[in-house]
């Protein structure tokens, strides 16, 4: 943890969300600070991609309310949540793969010059984010198509870095990726820490959760089911916590006993 | 301009990271493209192991029909068949032109034929049978052709129906409606001398007008060339080596020249082709250097991305469906031109199969997203040469169809071929 500071960047009071009969979320909370790296994690079906988004604004709230910088706002469009700052990563990537990562980098805000696209000018910035992201890929003008997989990860985080944002939201950015290539993706989100951005990661491999994160958050059927400190909590006591199994009384008594045999 | 500028060195390394600091290591597996002309052939190489083959093999299949063509029949390279190739081309072109846009998308329209009949036919009836201002006539088909387009594009775009069945349904109604408003004699000659007349037989007898326009094109080339290259070297991003610069630049004053020298042999610069050149750089110019071509290359890439990104989909779809009827309805005027006359034949036939056939020999893909509109100019050359060059030996329309045929086949295999090609190099 480099500098936290004491008014979180986001914080999530008494999150509720229905879905018809479904109760997606109920009475969720959560806080992540800048420069701070918080884990999402929980089971299939714990509520984490509907409690993204909306804080990304995709589902507005039911009850509850969302804090950005300690003030109450309402985020019911995506474009809202932008206004704030938050930049979400999607799990599939959404990037074209026809256009060469300039174009990607720049879709949809693309800079002009009378009228023109400024080619050179977009080429410009996008060397000098990929810079400052250390994100070495091979050559800035060939289509996304040519990029591996976690390549083009990296390539969609620093296209929401552009929008220079206080939070991004990073969903599942290793699913299907290599050793090295998840490396890379992990080191990106180590930098964008140091560069003071909030960061939420959504993840089911643990150990990408041990080696980033500063807190891991678990929903477990849609509930807060703990919030732990990274560097004091074994991997099993998250892994319980999202199983849901300290609930049960065997690993309670299980627990009680080791307790005692510490003493 | 000068040569020595090549030795100068230049930031050749196309890596980030690398070029600002030296004392990084420079990552194997980065494209390092090499200075000056050998890594422009390095370059060039390593494209086509890859499969990136571009515009060469269409270039090279036009090099061996001409060959072939001009080996049996020492007139196929004269100076009248070349321009009358040049201006029979235009009609079809303008219409291919239109359905790269579509084909962009991913998507593709079958309605280009028949919409381009309704042109002909608006024009004819308004401006012969009821004495309307030709000029009036003219602007009245191009809007009716854009509307239609959009008419389409709406029903793709917001209802959701398939772009293939709408404008298949197109393709019927619209042959119909102009059936129907040409009424019961079926043909309706054009005066040769109005607007539509003069389009393709109107030529700038001066031979200034074609040197002209090649030099104005090269010039203008070079110029533009020249001028992006040194704000990218002041930017401190990789910019082309000046002999590169310098080699195309020459190549395109060669094909242009030389086409001039062969258009002012005949009867001057014909004004359909200056205005299917002007047409080819305008829609170039729109898909390369404006936002909106931008969002119709994203729109072929992926849907999902482009809506993501900002990109209202819906209005990006209706337009582009509104830009091919529009071509359609300028492709119909200059057929209407050709034969002096709206009659029933009017697109229909194989033009609407040529039109398609020429986007794609020409380069570009059938599944969006990959395609320039000079493919239009490539391939419409090659379907017309080896119609007149058949015509020439006397051959009939059946052997000229199947030889089309085979070519588009050819031009698909080599598609789908290098697309193999690409997958395993990494870059489908």
């Amino acid at each position: 943890m480099v500098h936290v500071s004491a008014t979180p960047v986001l914080a999530l009071r008494g999150v509720s969300k229905r879905f018809g009969a479904v109760q997606a979320l109920t009475d969720v909370e959560l806080e992540v600070h800048a420069g701070e790296v918080v884990a999402l994690v929980g089971d299939n079906g714990a509520g984490k991609s509907t409690l993204v988004k909306t804080i990304a604004g995709v589902h507005p709230i039911d009850e509850g309310v969302i804090e950005w910088d300690g003030k109450a706002v309402a985020v019911n469009k995506p474009h809202d949540a932008q206004n704030l700052g938050i930049a979400t990563v999607y799990q599939d990537l959404a990037l074209c793969d026809n256009i060469d990562v300039v174009g990607n980098l720049f879709l949809g805000r693309e800079l002009k010059r009378r009228g023109v696209l400024d080619e050179v000018e977009m080429e410009r910035r996008s060397r000098e984010l990929l810079e400052t992201l250390s994100i070495r890929i091979p050559s800035v003008r060939i289509p996304i198509a040519s990029l591996s997989g976690g390549q083009r990860q990296v390539v969609a985080i620093a296209r929401s870095m552009l929008g220079e944002p206080k939070l991004v939201i990073l969903d599942e950015p290793t699913a299907a990726l290599g050793v090295e290539q998840t490396a890379q993706v992990l080191d990106l989100v180590e930098r964008l820490r140091e560069r003071g951005h909030a960061v939420i990661l959504i993840s089911h491999n643990m150990a990408d959760v041990k080696a980033v994160a500063d807190k891991v958050a678990v929903l477990r059927l849609g509930r807060n089911n703990g919030v732990f400190e990274v560097k004091t909590t074994s991997q099993e006591e998250i892994i319980s916590a999202i199983t849901g199994a300290t609930d049960n009384a065997v690993t309670r008594r299980a627990a009680r006993s080791n307790a005692e045999a510490q003493k | 301009m000068s040569i020595e500028k090549t030795d100068k060195p230049h930031a050749a390394v196309d890596a980030p990271a690398a070029a600002g600091d030296a004392s990084v290591a420079i990552d194997p597996r980065l494209l390092v493209r090499e200075q000056g002309f050998a890594g422009y052939i390095s370059e060039f190489k390593r494209k086509m192991r890859a499969g990136d083959l571009g515009a060469t093999p269409v270039v090279i299949g036009l090099i061996v029909i001409c060959a072939i063509f001009q080996s049996l029949n020492s007139a196929f390279l004269g100076a009248e068949n070349l321009n009358n190739i040049f201006v029979a081309m235009v009609a079809t072109g303008m219409m291919s032109v239109g359905i790269i846009f579509v084909l962009l998308l991913g998507e593709i329209d079958l309605s280009v034929g028949s919409v381009s009949g309704v042109s002909a036919a608006i024009t004819a009836v308004m401006s012969v049978t009821h004495g309307v201002n030709e000029w009036v006539a003219v602007l009245a088909a191009l809007a009716a052709g854009a509307v239609i387009g959009a008419l389409h594009g709406f029903f793709f775009a917001r209802i959701g129906a398939p772009a293939f069945a709408v404008t298949l349904a197109g393709l019927l109604f619209w042959n119909g409606f102009m059936l129907q408003i040409l009424g019961s004699n079926g043909t309706i000659n054009i005066d040769s001398d109005g607007v539509v007349g003069k389009l393709t037989t109107y030529y700038f007898s001066d031979v200034a007008a074609a040197y002209g326009l090649a030099l104005v094109a090269v010039a203008a080339y070079f110029l533009t060339a020249f001028l992006g290259n040194r704000r990218r070297e002041a930017a401190g991003i990789p910019s082309r080596p000046m002999s590169e610069l310098v080699l195309r630049t020459a190549l395109l004053a060669v094909a242009a020249f030389g086409v001039a020298i062969m258009f002012n042999q005949y009867k001057g610069l014909p004004l359909a082709v200056l205005l299917f050149a002007i047409v080819l750089v305008g829609s170039d110019f729109v898909l390369r250097r404006t936002s909106y071509g931008r969002k119709i290359f994203a729109l072929g890439g992926s849907v999902e991305a482009s809506r993501r990104a900002g990109i209202n989909v819906t209005a990006v779809r209706v337009s582009v469906f509104a830009v091919a009827g529009l071509f359609a309805a300028v492709g119909g005027l200059f057929w209407a031109s050709k034969i002096a006359a709206a009659n029933q034949s009017a697109g229909s036939g194989d033009l609407l199969m040529n039109v398609i056939a020429a986007a794609v020999i020409g380069g570009t893909s059938l599944f969006g997203g990959r395609g320039r509109t000079w493919n239009a100019l490539l391939g419409v050359l090659v379907i017309t040469s080896i119609q007149y060059g058949l015509a020439l030996q006397g051959i009939a329309t059946p052997i000229q169809y199947m030889i089309t045929g085979g070519v588009l086949l050819a031009t698909v295999v080599i598609d789908s071929v290098t697309r193999k090609t690409q997958k395993s190099a990494g870059r489908a």
